[in-house]
């Protein structure tokens, strides 16, 4: 096991830049001695507001995350069980879906105001896409027999979808959720980043405009973990239910 | 492509057009308030006008010229250093794990840092662009140059060639597709954070052409912008795959 190696390098550069901030005796309003934002980071947690924001984010990334599944799955099953309604679809997906999520939030704004419903409505539009497009490859991908034993066996749409379909389906089905988890937190950041009063994006704007930089750093590195956190719950997820053959990345 | 599947390409576009014609019913009897959901044909004269009067197209090449410049400074360093990092067992031991823990980092959470450093200037949109976009690209030519069959580093070793001589004839063209790949997310999130950095720091540009709009209430003109937007990502997609694919040539089968 070479595990250590890979903490030497952070931190090294973690050491190096408290030594260096410690001798240039650094006095900054965006930079900060890596104990300064130790020390944010640990009154943050106890009082509360680190986790607060971590909450409305996760929050509005999930509800929004929900909707967007869910309606990306259902249109992405439909289109990839009917062909013909597929291949008649492909030039509107194609005409949407480019369409970068973050060009939506001012008329997004203009509907619904500042607050989690705006949030929600574009962290669903961003994770829509993807999720239609695979879920209409994954289902394209099984098995042919497969379908046509349940239309020997009578099934209706709702059984074939529930019996045969999703089951068949599932492993990248899943790759394709893990997917749209990050993206789901990187929309909700970015549209806290760029105005919405709700956390941890909003939080970290907060920190810089109130020049407190070892409390952004510190919640910088808060948000580096979350992410890290939700990606590597979400691979042992896969790993456990699909075992290691399922382990492919998604190519959206 | 095949007579049937420019014929099936021809009525999937018929569809778009009934969705067109759609929304022009639906925004003819009012169905949203006109404030949020103009008319196809009011965004279409908006997008005429703006293009006319030469300023849509400025907005344009100002995001386009934004979104380029930091995926090609991305580009290159992710793909110089990435080469650099996976070309070598150990460096990909000691520097591993730290590039995987920022992998998933929204790139947007250090548009707060770069502001605190470089002020709400044109240095700052392209310093986050240039960030974002080069974590996909650095990490895919990491992975591209690790996935190389053993055996071609064994075969280069016993040819004896220098360092540079592997990575540029055999781990670059094996790391291709994965680069490819990388480009294309690269690319994406390229566009996303020119928009929002043209937001937060008042560059000229379709991200703040949309905001102004909004704000004054303009959805015709807010909507010119977004459709834009969408056409900038879909070309810029279209042309990096057209690359891609004669990139790839001598992977494909014959015929």
């Amino acid at each position: 096991m070479s595990g250590w190696r890979g903490l030497v390098v952070p931190l090294g550069v973690l050491a190096a830049a408290e030594v260096a901030a410690l001798a240039a005796g650094l006095q900054s309003d965006s930079l900060a001695r890596p104990s300064e934002i130790a020390a944010a980071a640990g009154v943050a947690l106890v009082d509360g507001t680190i986790l607060r924001a971590t909450v409305q984010t996760l929050a509005a990334a999930g509800a929004g995350l929900a909707i967007g599944t869910s309606l990306g799955l259902a249109l992405g099953i439909l289109l990839g069980l009917f062909r013909t309604a597929g291949r008649l679809a492909e030039f509107s997906i194609e005409a949407f879906r480019p369409i970068p999520s973050v060009a939506l939030i001012p008329i997004v704004l203009l509907i619904f105001g500042f607050g989690y419903r705006m949030e929600i409505a574009i962290v669903a539009f961003a994770t829509f896409w993807p999720i239609l497009i695979l879920t209409q490859t994954a289902i394209a991908g099984i098995e042919p027999r497969l379908l046509e034993v349940s239309r020997a066996l009578g099934f209706g749409l709702g059984r074939r979808v529930a019996k045969i379909v999703l089951p068949a389906a599932l492993p990248r089905l899943f790759v394709a959720f893990r997917l749209a988890v990050g993206i789901a937190l990187i929309v909700a950041v970015t549209v806290e980043i760029t105005g919405n009063t709700l956390g941890l994006g909003y939080a970290l704007m907060d920190a810089q405009q109130s020049l407190r930089p070892a409390l952004m750093f510190a919640l910088l590195l808060w948000v580096g973990l979350v992410g890290w956190g939700l990606n590597a719950l979400l691979l042992w997820a896969q790993a456990r239910l699909f075992g290691p053959a399922a382990m492919v990345e998604a190519r959206p | 492509m095949s007579a049937s599947r420019i014929l099936w390409f021809a009525a999937s576009i018929l569809v778009g057009l009934c969705l067109v014609a759609i929304w022009q019913l639906a925004a003819d009897a009012r169905l949203v308030s006109p404030v949020f959901l103009p008319g196809p044909d009011k965004a279409w004269a908006a997008l005429e006008r703006g293009i006319a009067s030469g300023e849509l197209l400025d907005k344009l090449l100002g995001t386009v010229g934004r979104m380029v410049w930091g995926w090609l400074l991305a580009s290159l360093l992710g793909i110089g250093v990435g080469a650099l990092i996976g070309i070598s067992p150990a460096a990909r031991a000691w520097l591993g794990p730290t590039l995987e823990f920022l992998r998933p980092l929204p790139a947007s959470a250090i548009v707060p840092v770069a502001i605190a450093f470089l002020g709400l200037s044109e240095g700052m949109v392209l310093a986050v662009i240039g960030f974002g976009a080069l974590w996909p690209m650095l990490l895919a030519t990491v992975h591209g140059f690790a996935a190389v069959e053993p055996r071609l580093y064994e075969v280069s070793r016993a040819l004896g060639l220098s360092r540079w001589e592997v990575i540029g004839k055999i781990a670059l063209p094996n790391a291709l597709p994965d680069i490819f790949a990388g480009l294309r997310l690269g690319l994406t999130v390229a566009l996303i954070l020119a928009v929002v950095g043209e937001m937060l720091a008042s560059r000229e540009g379709l991200g703040l052409w949309i905001l102004l709009s909004a704000r004054a209430f303009r959805a015709p003109d807010l909507f010119a912008g977004v459709i834009l937007l969408g056409l900038v990502g879909f070309a810029s997609a279209l042309l990096l795959s057209a690359v891609e694919r004669r990139a790839l040539r001598w992977r494909l089968p014959p015929g």
